[in-house]
């Protein structure tokens, strides 16, 4: 019997010992993994127990801040503007962690990572010293996109094309970050279950993390194509028809709404012909479009100072071998194009930048809460998308579109304004309506795309031109034409 | 016992100083509680059972007062019922003590212990006795009084078996039966004590209380392994728990979740993985020295309390700490077996080898699911964890160790010229 207890001894003691193997395991080697795990919400708790820096327009009002609490976190964040800022300050949230720029620049809103200044005197200051965030958003203009985009669902981003800062960002339906940044369990964790269920998903950032069939806003690129790849398809004369005549299938490609156009490219982009710009693809061939695609920032992450952003999509010129109709209709940003509305911003800065896309951003400056100037964004060119030439030429096709095409309804008295029309079919009976543009034309200083998704119906009512414009219209009459701070 | 005192006052005081950077108000009667119930115990240890090992109540005093603080320092309401339950343990502990002045004769209740034990199994499924509290049909309320009998009923059948184990332990180990070239035992002499077994088993999975049929199960297989010395025992247990696990898993969906979360937390990270997911990263936000008590923030993870409060140790005591307490542990099962080996009848072994299995199992059992080595299976943390049925009845069994240890104490001086 004593050997039996022996052998009992050792086996308990061998247990106990992969339970000392699992805990180092824990606590040492893997613990820097876990605590750095976006799940990992401790690193909150602490962060909550602290006051935390505002975040700030650049026109001056606070969208978030944190205020004293009664509770046992000390500090209650607060979101003075409820449903217009979420997706670019996110959430602070005890148990969904934190999103947007309250977890892009946590470091600096915190106050840890925050670089030393004011040297010695600083290091013996007492209290705790935080960040205080400004963006280049402008809380006028993000009004006027908030008040123009209304209850429909879609999606409004305006860039300044020189610096690729962002100038508003909003997307419809929304959410209040104050309800999910509760201190109470209950209501945070209803506030976030109800947001998951809704079935028109209101936590999703439209702007930056969904792409949409971008129509006919893509022959932007597919006009520069041609100047970069074969100008002499420049002067080509496309007949005038309406549908037209694919390789490797019997299906044709029809124009919107049965219409029958054709001429020169100009002409083409102007009145936003399909028949003529799916021909245009397939001269082009598909090394061409997609290299273009490439270079206009297709299949990469644009570097968005926010988590979560999305790349848009265009197929590698090899997915096109043995299906040459989808040139056609890549061409025209339809079937495997995809693109979210920071993309297709992005697209309209190039024209307006003289081919160069600025890294966008949301950040300004940083001021510790002494109000000395700790951090500052530093703007930077992101892509070469084309040539200034070809930028200046496929310029000069929007503001045609805007004159004499498919975008008047954004003509504006005194302004010169730049645009292209998108209205991609996504089902038999749902268009999405987009429009890009950029204004002043020869001196660009914003930069806007607009989406209104899944639009009921396939008609001329439905367009771009005329669902999208006014949305246009409005934020180009207001940056541009009004006084603002 | 005077460092123990030292090291649980002391780490009060620090708890407190964490939460409020303040000296405890009551730091006074604190003190005095604790001087006050370890001085009972082991006065009446040392008039009681003089010649019993003087290791085993300092340390089953020390992971109750750590587990007092942390208590205190999750939730002031909780450690005053767990003030409570300690000084009802400490005076169960004591009537132990007095009331069974030998061990062996608990042998002659054999079968009114044995029957007793599946009684409390079986008491929380009598209808509106019984209460079902997150999940597991464990529970009985008297009146006001909630207990858990299947905590009780532990100490009764770890009686039973080593009586009924210390007087067939050689029929079982002869093996006389010949089928083949497989010899069995006398499967009559088997029949009681599988009978016993079978039913706690059957009775805590109807329960759904994965943890104590775990519990129960290693703990007869030890008691078996152990009166034989037959390794076919364990083989043979090590099989059935292999086949009985499958069927469990692809039978029971509390099982089955428990696995899947156990395999994958993160899959399921706000739901049924939550809870291990958020005791992981205390665990790392611990470190090597922690965070300091009542500066971490263990109350993120569900049942901190109780199954979880190892979790609590590991987050503010860090990696120090709970090694100690694994440390504490294994001196509680090494002094066990001590007692085993010095005692001088199969019934005393047997009683040591069962009680130190049982503080040595259980730990490892709620340990190893807290820390994902294994699939969780709720149980309590002996002397640690919150909890008046565990604390009571961890407490009488420490007492019966105790007098086996005094018994053959006494037995070896009296022997010895």
């Amino acid at each position: 019997m004593n050997r039996s207890i022996r052998v009992f001894g050792v086996v308990v003691m061998l247990l106990f010992v992969a339970l000392v193997a699992q805990l180092t395991n824990l606590q040492v080697v893997g613990a820097k993994r876990l605590n750095h795990n976006p799940r990992n919400t401790r690193q909150v708790i602490a962060d909550f127990s602290r006051p935390r820096g505002v975040i700030e327009t650049a026109d001056g009002v606070v969208i978030a801040q944190s205020v004293p609490s009664n509770d046992i976190y000390k500090y209650q964040r607060v979101y003075p503007k409820g449903l217009q800022y979420p997706f670019t300050t996110g959430f602070f949230s005890f148990r969904y962690g934190a999103s947007g720029v309250e977890s892009q620049y946590s470091g600096y809103l915190s106050g840890r990572n925050l670089p030393l200044a004011g040297g010695l005197s600083q290091l013996l200051a007492p209290g705790v010293r935080t960040g205080n965030v400004r963006l280049t958003l402008s809380d006028y203009l993000q009004q006027a996109a908030t008040f123009f985009l209304g209850q429909r669902v879609g999606a409004v981003v305006a860039l300044d094309p020189r610096d690729g800062s962002v100038l508003a960002l909003a997307s419809q339906p929304s959410f209040d970050p104050n309800e999910l940044a509760s201190h109470n369990p209950t209501v945070e964790s209803q506030a976030y279950n109800s947001l998951l269920k809704d079935p028109l998903n209101p936590m999703l950032p439209r702007v930056y993390r969904q792409s949409y069939a971008p129509g006919s806003t893509f022959k932007t690129v597919t006009a520069s194509a041609v100047f970069d790849h074969n100008p002499s398809l420049a002067t080509k004369v496309y007949p005038t028809t309406n549908a037209l005549t694919l390789p490797q299938t019997t299906n044709k490609l029809h124009n919107f709404g049965g219409e029958t156009c054709g001429g020169q490219l100009p002409t083409l982009f102007t009145i936003s012909c399909d028949t003529g710009f799916g021909q245009v693809g397939l001269d082009l061939g598909a090394q061409s479009l997609s290299a273009e695609a490439q270079a206009f920032g297709f299949n990469q992450v644009p570097p968005l100072d926010l988590p979560g952003v999305f790349k848009s999509t265009f197929p590698p010129a090899s997915f096109f071998t043995d299906q040459l109709p989808l040139v056609a209709f890549s061409a025209i940003g339809q079937d495997d194009v995809s693109a979210t509305p920071l993309q297709m911003a992005l697209i309209a800065s190039a024209i307006a930048n003289h081919g160069v896309i600025m890294a966008p951003h949301v950040l300004k400056d940083v001021h510790d809460s002494q109000g000395n100037l700790v951090a500052s964004f530093t703007p930077k060119p992101w892509l070469t998308a084309t040539s200034p030439s070809t930028a200046d030429q496929v310029k000069a096709f929007m503001v045609s579109v805007v004159q004499q095409g498919t975008g008047t309804a954004v003509q504006l008295p005194g302004l010169q304004v730049a645009a292209k029309t998108g209205t991609a079919e996504v089902t038999a009976n749902a268009t999405n309506a987009w429009m890009i543009a950029f204004a002043p034309a020869d001196n660009p200083v914003i930069a806007i795309a607009v989406v209104l998704p899944n639009l009921p119906g396939v008609g001329n009512e439905v367009t771009g031109g005329v669902k999208a414009a006014p949305i246009v219209r409005g934020l180009l009459s207001a940056w541009l034409q009004h006084p603002h701070p | 016992m005077v460092l123990v005192t030292i090291i649980v006052v002391g780490a009060y005081i620090l708890a407190s100083l964490g939460k409020t950077a303040s000296l405890p108000v009551n730091l006074g009667p604190f003190l005095a509680v604790v001087i006050g119930l370890l001085l009972c115990g082991h006065i009446a240890l040392r008039v009681l059972a003089p010649r019993a090992d003087p290791v085993l109540l300092p340390m089953a005093a020390l992971l109750n007062g750590l587990g007092y603080v942390v208590i205190v320092r999750l939730s002031r309401h909780q450690a005053a019922l767990q003030a409570v339950w300690t000084g009802l343990g400490m005076a169960a502990f004591i009537a132990t003590l007095a009331v069974v002045r030998r061990v062996r004769d608990l042998d002659r209740y054999r079968y009114v212990i044995g029957l007793t034990g599946i009684g409390l199994l079986v008491l929380p499924l009598v209808p509106h006795l019984g209460e079902n509290i997150s999940g597991s049909r464990v529970w009985v309320h008297l009146g006001t009084i909630n207990f858990e009998p299947g905590e009780l009923a532990k100490v009764l059948l770890v009686v039973f078996c080593a009586s009924y184990l210390g007087e067939k332990y050689d029929v079982l180990a002869s093996g006389d039966r010949r089928w083949g070239v497989v010899r069995l035992p006398d499967l009559r002499a088997l029949g009681p004590v599988a009978l016993a077994w079978g039913m706690s088993i059957v009775i805590m999975v109807a329960e759904h209380d994965l943890g104590m049929s775990m519990l129960y199960f290693f703990l007869f297989i030890t008691l078996l392994y152990v009166s034989t010395g037959r390794a076919r025992y364990a083989v043979a247990g090590a099989v059935m728990f292999a086949g009985a696990a499958v069927v469990a898993y692809k039978t029971s969906a509390v099982l089955h979740e428990r696995v899947t979360v156990w395999l994958n937390p993160w899959k399921t990270a706000q739901g049924s993985g939550f809870q291990l997911i958020q005791a992981m990263f205390a665990f790392a936000a611990g470190g090597t020295v922690g965070t300091g008590l009542a500066l971490g923030s263990p109350t993120r993870i569900p049942a901190v309390q109780t199954d979880f409060i190892f979790a609590a140790i590991g987050e503010e005591l860090g990696l120090v700490g709970t090694v100690a307490v694994l440390a504490a542990f294994l001196i509680i099962v090494a002094v066990g077996l001590r007692v085993a080996l010095r005692a001088d009848h199969p019934f005393d072994k047997l009683l040591a080898v069962g009680a130190a299995a049982v503080f040595g199992l259980q730990t490892f059992i709620i340990i190893s699911g807290v820390i994902r080595l294994l699939p969780l299976t709720g149980i309590t943390l002996p002397f640690v964890s919150y909890g008046g049925s565990s604390l009571l009845t961890n407490y009488i069994l420490l007492a019966l160790l105790l007098r086996t240890s005094d018994t053959s104490a006494r037995h070896a001086a009296g022997a010895a010229p």
